[in-house]
């Protein structure tokens, strides 16, 4: 079914582990979805804009400024960042995906756009994904001449490229403190003709639609690690490619999964899971808590999860989430740790936080936030799991908090070494190299042009089909 | 103290950071070495003594390579090598002139950025704020322009370098704050720290006025055993103190420099700090902020300018204090592209690119040819990029105030904003706040309706600390009162700018335009202008005028009484007070007629001005056309005047407070020095040890009459000298100099006679709660105080040491004591902790021959034992000829232009003292009695320069 949605660049190997499904129960879902029509993936290019734009929040307040994006009329929830750094990273993170992207520090582009480069991995050097999630940019003073060694472009000719409308000349310092007092709020850039309060459109919400389901990969993919022998299957919510690099870096190859995928079916093929990022409301993802919950009922694997990841992981322990009056959007967030008495610098990009007095007994809060006392983690009190809302692996951000990743692995290698022990088991989870040549080496079907109306399928089919192949 | 045991003997703990640590930072070997463990490239240098030696060196430093040599002047055989042909070739040339050579990497062009970061003794770390320089690495981070945040910083560099500093941090193990410094490449992620200060810095300072982080309170917290998430963060009291500051705007720093007020200094800029002072402008454009920043530096600045230079490529590879203006010339008037600029001075394409969008909008501007032709939306893009009314008005021939009206018009004001350290994430009420274009809402509302109070601006030569005490007093003294107060100031250095001074912050310029806006923002009740300095006075006239705001105080048109000399004179000449003959300048003949008939010498000098900027003595009809031009230049507005200048005097300080005229308190200081040394210069003595109950009465009486006839509500400041009458009859008394403001004496006064005189002036400010007007010198007091200067003169590498009408010190020193000796050593030795010369040692003479100073001292010190020298056969002659004493001086050989066979002569001598009295500045570098000076500071000697206070230690000897 994935093949479905996979663009024709990625075709050539979903159709060959079709092949090999036998061989491999977990790949079972594709079998058949060989040869079925692709999608198109359609060009959201335009030329670059300078013409007036606006910038209206819903039942709020109207800013005048002038475009340097793409020519498009775009509507989603405002969102900002008080982050000083980083907007190719912020801008490429998956759980920006439908969300206007307000930047409080008023100076963006000075450094341009970097080049699409890969490192010796394979991934995305300076972007944590391939396309531009956020469906919008607001600046205060955008930058029409850059000066950086890494830049290949400026700002405005990668936003016109990607189809993103982008504003500048506004004052994000008043769209900030009306966000703050009203909570998080739908907006909309409209780029050119003068803003007409009476031709009021309706506002896109994000939040009625399932966002992880956009940036999912559409079929699994997997990076190698030359650095070491475990392997981790990680759950995409709408994961950073820092992340990836942050696992596979630290010597455990990945297999990337789609979000609904019955990880609780294959876990016993790999070393560790983990729960990528992701955006908006964690209760869209049923599914995948569902699995999660089984994961947990049913393995010993070590799991690791961060921010929506964290969400997911504490709802299928039983906890609640809850939403956030405007989120924590920010690379200055303090994060205490409530076992060590350490507090830490972090990244952070969420709307939605888990509600800690539900957390169940069987799990203590982790971290807690220093400013507004919202939960930062939860760490199993026996067993090798826990979970983040901040991102260690940075990007941008501060790297305070990276030696997260070095914990999971230890958890990953202990649990591996213990595995060992078992002559049942496979011996080694180690990835198969047949699959490994034939499998996407990057996330399918995730561009933010494919149609939302192709992206509707029923997650219950996709599980049925993974419960019936397995 | 530590090495002294001090600390150990005494039981002394020291609080935050151990002296282990701040050894280690200090000491280069082991700095490197601790470096060294963590894996943190320095910035290193390896000496050689051969080719190979050097090319081995290179591999492992890695090229470009810059190859000093040792020991050699000037540069010589210095240069860079971009390969291994390259260094073969320059380390064979170097080494034939030096036996060894300095290998290093060469970090030409690298950007220099800083981190702030504070640690607690549970080791959670934050960097509090990062630094960009505008300059590439190589300039002083106190002299150079200055960034924060870093602009041209992509996330990954700005987090490799944070996290290189928290390792750094945590690895020396530094408890409070610390600063470290980098040299980043530009075009690679290659680094090298320079430099790690493990203590409160210059730039914790600044980062802590950029932020509104506070990290002197948080250190000290620290310091105390405080962990940082237990503190809360002091601007939203919500959140907590361990976090990073989110700027959402965009804050520049310039240095102020005063070279041009010393002759002979080098004006270049490099590793040692040379300014005396900094502004911070706050915007949320590069542009607006550092236009802003520039006009603070110096109000004759209009924003982003040129200027002339001679060789305009050599200025731009070359920095020097007057590089901007550089570069604004280069871009205004002569037409370089961003490349060839970037190409020569290294400066990042950013600012460049930043800088060109201010010239294109003043070309615009240009185009539109008259103030009619600009369009709503062009006046909002120039006032949006940091452009004044007044630089808009030269831009179209119009004025200040027209283009004002016609910016109203469009409805074009600025907006209020606050600073908050967490980008408005979190509400905050701070009253920390700043103008810009920038913005469509305020974060303030303006219903306090308070006094405003404009404080002293950048710290220059003649206005240092002292005006910003007057002002953080003015603040204090109002809100006792009950009333709102609104501090306008922009020097992140000074108390007044912490934001828990004054009810209202708004750190911002000082010029007429903004002090207006914000005025009306605030519908304030009223102005103080006296108690900032000058600035604020020159402004006054102009707010009360045109801008019609309420100043508080004496009357703007009667302190543009006593400003205009001729107004002023003629109002002296009215009520009887006598004061040196005087005429204003209107002819260079005219001039000379005036200087004729008084005599030789006359003092010129402009009105309107600070520290006597291009005052000056002329003592011949050769000097007088030169100087009378410059003196005009200063300040055109203003006439320039030129009076009769009596030598031999002595000079009397009087600071007083008056309320509608009527006199109120005042302090009479004696100078220690004769007059026409400049009273920011002099040594004042409190209460006088020399002047008689006559002499005090009559100066009373003066300040009764010029407070009456001025009608002065406030402070005021007056020098008077007093000369011998050659009649014989009583002394002169001379009014030269009145300010109808707070002088940079109030607060030794205050602190010595034990009364506030700003709290006093304040109180006649407003009118209530004024005191019945008291005698405070007719208290007899069993101590007197002395307050010396302090200079630079060791900094400022060439600069001419010489004391005149002009102001050149940088600091001063207030001490007590039992008497006039014990003051006055006590201070001395605070400011040059210098050790007396012991019989047997040289001492060395020279100077002005023409009079019999020279010879007094020569007189004092001859019997004493000391070995006399002279560098010139005259003034042996002289000495010789004239001493009362039969004293044998002898000639020492003087190389001038050799400095260290000049120092060979110094230590075959034992010189332990120069005496040298110089009649005026020196005109050339070869001038003898200037590289005595010089020599004498360089070489750390004592130096004794005027006449009064070589004779007034020497008693001591």
């Amino acid at each position: 079914m994935f093949a479905r949605f996979i663009n024709p660049a990625a075709f050539r190997p979903a159709g060959g582990y079709g092949r090999i499904a036998q061989q491999t129960r977990f790949l079972a879902t594709v079998e058949g979805s060989a040869g079925r029509a692709m999608p198109v993936t359609r060009t959201r290019a335009t030329p670059i804009s300078h013409d007036r734009a606006t910038f209206t929040i819903r039942d709020g307040p109207v800013f005048h400024g002038k475009s340097f994006g793409a020519k498009s009329n775009i509507s989603g929830e405002a969102v900002f960042t008080t982050s000083l750094v980083g907007y190719p990273e912020s801008m490429t993170d998956p759980s920006y995906r439908g969300q206007i992207l307000v930047f409080t520090q008023p100076l963006i582009g000075n450094y341009g756009v970097p080049s699409s480069d890969r490192d010796e991995h394979g991934l995305l050097k300076y972007f944590e994904s391939p396309n531009i999630q956020c469906c919008g940019v607001v600046v205060a003073d955008y930058a029409e001449k850059y000066s950086h060694w890494t830049a290949v472009e400026s700002l405005s000719e990668w936003c016109a490229r990607e189809g993103v409308p982008a504003i500048s000349g506004v004052d994000t310092r008043a769209i900030v403190t009306h966000l703050r007092e009203v909570g998080s709020s739908l907006a909309r850039i409209t780029i050119g003709e003068e803003y007409d309060a009476d031709q009021d459109e309706a506002f896109i919400d994000p939040e009625q639609i399932n966002l992880v389901k956009k940036v999912s990969t559409k079929a699994p993919f997997h990076v190698s690690s030359m650095n070491g022998d475990m392997h981790v299957a990680v759950i995409d919510c709408g994961v950073k490619e820092n992340i990836l690099r942050s696992l596979v870096g630290r010597g455990a190859s990945v297999t990337v999964f789609p979000y609904d995928f019955p990880i609780h079916k294959v876990s016993h093929h790999f070393d560790g899971v983990f729960i990528s990022n992701g955006p908006g409301d964690p209760t869209h993802c049923q599914e995948t808590v569902y699995h999660l919950a089984r994961l947990m009922e049913t393995s010993q694997v070590p799991v690791m999860g961060i921010c929506l990841g964290h969400q997911l992981l504490a709802l299928a322990a039983g906890a609640r989430t809850i939403k956030l009056k405007y989120g924590n959007r920010a690379h200055n967030i303090p994060a205490l740790d409530l076992t060590t008495g350490q507090c830490h610098i972090t990244s952070q990009n969420h709307g939605y936080a888990v509600d800690t007095p539900t957390l169940p007994a069987e799990f203590k809060e982790y971290f807690v936030n220093l400013n507004d006392g919202s939960n930062e983690g939860m760490i199993h009190k026996t067993r090798p799991i826990f979970s983040t809302q901040f991102h260690p692996e940075a990007k941008g951000g501060p790297m305070d908090s990276s030696y997260l990743f070095d914990m999971y692995i230890e958890n990953v290698q202990r649990y591996k070494k213990n595995q060992a022990v078992y002559p049942a088991g496979a011996g080694t989870n180690k990835p198969n190299p047949l699959l490994v040549d034939l499998l996407s080496k990057e996330r399918v079907g995730v561009h933010p042009s494919q149609p939302a109306e192709n992206l509707a399928q029923p997650a219950v089919a996709t599980q049925s089909a993974v419960a019936t192949a397995a | 103290m530590e090495r002294m045991g001090i600390f150990e003997r005494y039981g002394v703990k020291v609080l935050g950071t151990s002296i282990k640590t701040l050894e280690t930072s200090e000491d280069r070997d082991l700095f490197a070495k601790a470096l060294g463990e963590i894996n943190i490239p320095i910035a290193q240098s390896i000496a050689v003594g051969t080719v190979d030696e050097a090319l081995e060196a290179a591999k492992g430093i890695g090229y470009p390579i810059i190859v000093r040599a040792a020991y050699a002047l000037g540069g010589l055989g210095s240069g860079f090598a971009n390969n291994e042909e390259e260094l073969r070739n320059l380390s064979a040339r170097s080494l034939t002139l030096s036996p060894q050579i300095l290998v290093e990497k060469s970090l030409k062009g690298w950007k220099e950025v800083e981190y702030e970061v504070v640690r607690d003794a549970s080791n959670n770390c934050i960097t509090v704020c990062n630094m960009e320089n505008f300059d590439p690495l190589g300039i002083h981070t106190g002299d150079s322009i200055v960034v924060a945040p870093s602009q041209t910083l992509s996330d990954e560099e700005y987090h490799m370098l944070r996290s290189a500093a928290i390792k750094i941090v945590r690895h020396l193990g530094v408890v409070g704050e610390c600063n470290v410094q980098y040299a980043l490449q530009p075009d690679g992620l290659d680094y090298r720290v320079i430099e790690v200060n493990a203590r409160l810095s210059r730039s914790s300072a600044l980062a802590s006025k950029a932020t509104g982080y506070p990290l002197a309170y948080t250190a000290a917290k620290i310091g105390l055993g405080h962990t940082l998430p237990e503190l809360p963060n002091a601007v939203t009291k919500t959140t907590t103190a361990n976090f990073e500051p989110s700027l959402d705007y965009v804050v520049t720093k310039i240095p102020r420099w005063d070279l041009s007020k010393f002759q002979h200094v080098k004006r270049d800029i490099g590793s040692a700090m040379k300014s005396v002072g900094e502004v911070m402008a706050i915007g949320r454009t590069f542009e607006e902020s550092i236009q802003k920043a520039i006009r603070q530096v110096d109000p004759r600045f209009i924003g982003f300018q040129g200027d002339k230079f001679e060789n305009l490529d050599y200025e731009l590879a070359n920095p020097t204090d007057r590089r901007w203006l550089a570069v604004g010339q280069a871009m205004l008037h002569e037409g370089y592209t961003v490349d060839r600029i970037h190409d020569l001075s290294k400066i990042d394409k950013w600012f460049l690119y930043k800088l060109q969008n201010i010239v294109d909008c003043t070309r615009e501007l240009e185009d539109t040819g008259s103030l009619f032709g600009i369009k709503k939306e062009l006046m909002m893009k120039a006032k949006k990029m940091g452009f004044s009314d007044k630089q808009i008005a030269l831009c179209v021939g119009s004025t200040e105030d027209e283009v004002r009206a016609r910016r109203k018009n469009f409805g074009i004001t600025p907006f209020v904003k606050r600073i908050d350290t967490l980008a408005a994430e979190f509400p905050a009420n701070t009253n920390y706040l700043y103008t810009t274009y920038n913005a469509t809402t305020h974060d303030v509302t303006f219903d306090d309706h308070g006094i405003i109070i404009l404080g002293s601006g950048v710290y220059r030569i003649g206005s240092s600390v002292e005006f910003d005490w007057c002002a953080v007093s003015a603040t204090l003294a109002l809100k006792e009162m009950g009333k709102k107060t609104v501090m306008i100031n922009y020097n992140p250095e000074t108390y007044s700018t912490d934001f828990d001074t004054a009810d209202k912050l708004y750190f911002e310029e000082l010029s007429y335009e903004r002090v207006m806006d914000i005025y009306e923002l605030e519908t304030a009740t009223g102005v103080v202008v006296s108690v900032g300095g000058q600035l604020p006075q020159n402004i006054a006239l102009r707010l009360q005028e045109t801008g019609g705001a309420k100043i508080l105080g004496t009357n703007p048109k009667d302190i543009d009484k006593a400003e205009d000399r001729q107004k002023f004179s003629e109002i002296l000449d009215s009520i009887g007070v006598d004061q040196p003959a005087w005429k204003e300048l209107t002819s260079v003949a005219a001039a000379e007629e005036f200087a004729f008939e008084v005599g030789f010498p006359v003092l010129v000098r402009p009105s309107y001005v600070l520290s006597g900027a291009a005052m000056t003595v002329i003592r011949s009809k050769n000097e007088l056309k030169d100087k009378l031009e410059a003196a005009s230049n200063v300040s055109p507005n203003h006439p320039v005047v030129i009076t009769k200048f009596i030598e031999g005097a002595q000079e009397i300080d009087v600071d007083a407070v008056a309320s509608g005229g009527k006199l109120i308190i005042h302090a009479v200081s004696e100078h220690v020095e004769q007059a026409g040394v400049h009273s920011g210069d002099a040594t004042l003595v409190l209460p006088p040890a020399s002047l008689d109950q006559t002499t005090m009465d009559r100066v009373k009486e003066i300040a009764v009459k010029v407070a009456k006839a001025w009608n002065i509500t406030g402070p005021f400041n007056m020098q008077i000298i007093k000369a011998q009458d050659p009649n014989g009859g009583l002394p002169e008394l001379k009014v030269i100099e009145c300010n109808l403001r707070a002088s940079r004496s109030f607060p030794f006064v205050s602190k010595v006679l034990g009364l506030n005189f700003i709290d006093v002036a304040t109180k006649a400010l407003v009118g209530r709660d004024v005191p019945e007007p008291t005698d405070l010198m007719a208290i007899k007091r069993d101590y007197l105080a002395t307050k010396v200067p302090q200079f630079s003169w060791t900094r400022l590498a060439g600069a001419d040491p010489f004391l005149g009408v002009e102001m050149s010190s940088t600091g001063e020193i207030a001490c007590f004591g039992k008497d006039l000796v014990e003051a006055y050593w006590a201070s001395l030795q605070s400011t040059m902790n210098f050790r007396v010369p012991e019989p047997g040692e040289g001492l060395l003479f020279g100077g002005d021959i023409t009079k019999d100073s020279l010879v007094k001292i020569v007189d004092y010190l001859s019997p004493l034992g000391y070995k006399l020298y002279v560098a010139e056969k005259e003034v042996k002659q002289f000495l010789e000829s004239t001493a009362k004493n039969n004293v044998s001086i002898e000639v020492i050989e003087f190389p001038k232009e050799d400095k260290r066979a000049l120092r060979e002569v110094f230590q075959k001598y034992d010189i332990r003292g120069v005496f040298n009295l110089a009649l005026a500045r020196a005109k050339t570098v070869l001038d003898v009695d200037y590289v005595m000076r010089r020599n004498a500071v360089d070489f750390g000697v004592p130096l004794f320069m005027e006449p009064k206070v070589c004779v007034f230690p020497t008693p001591t000897f």
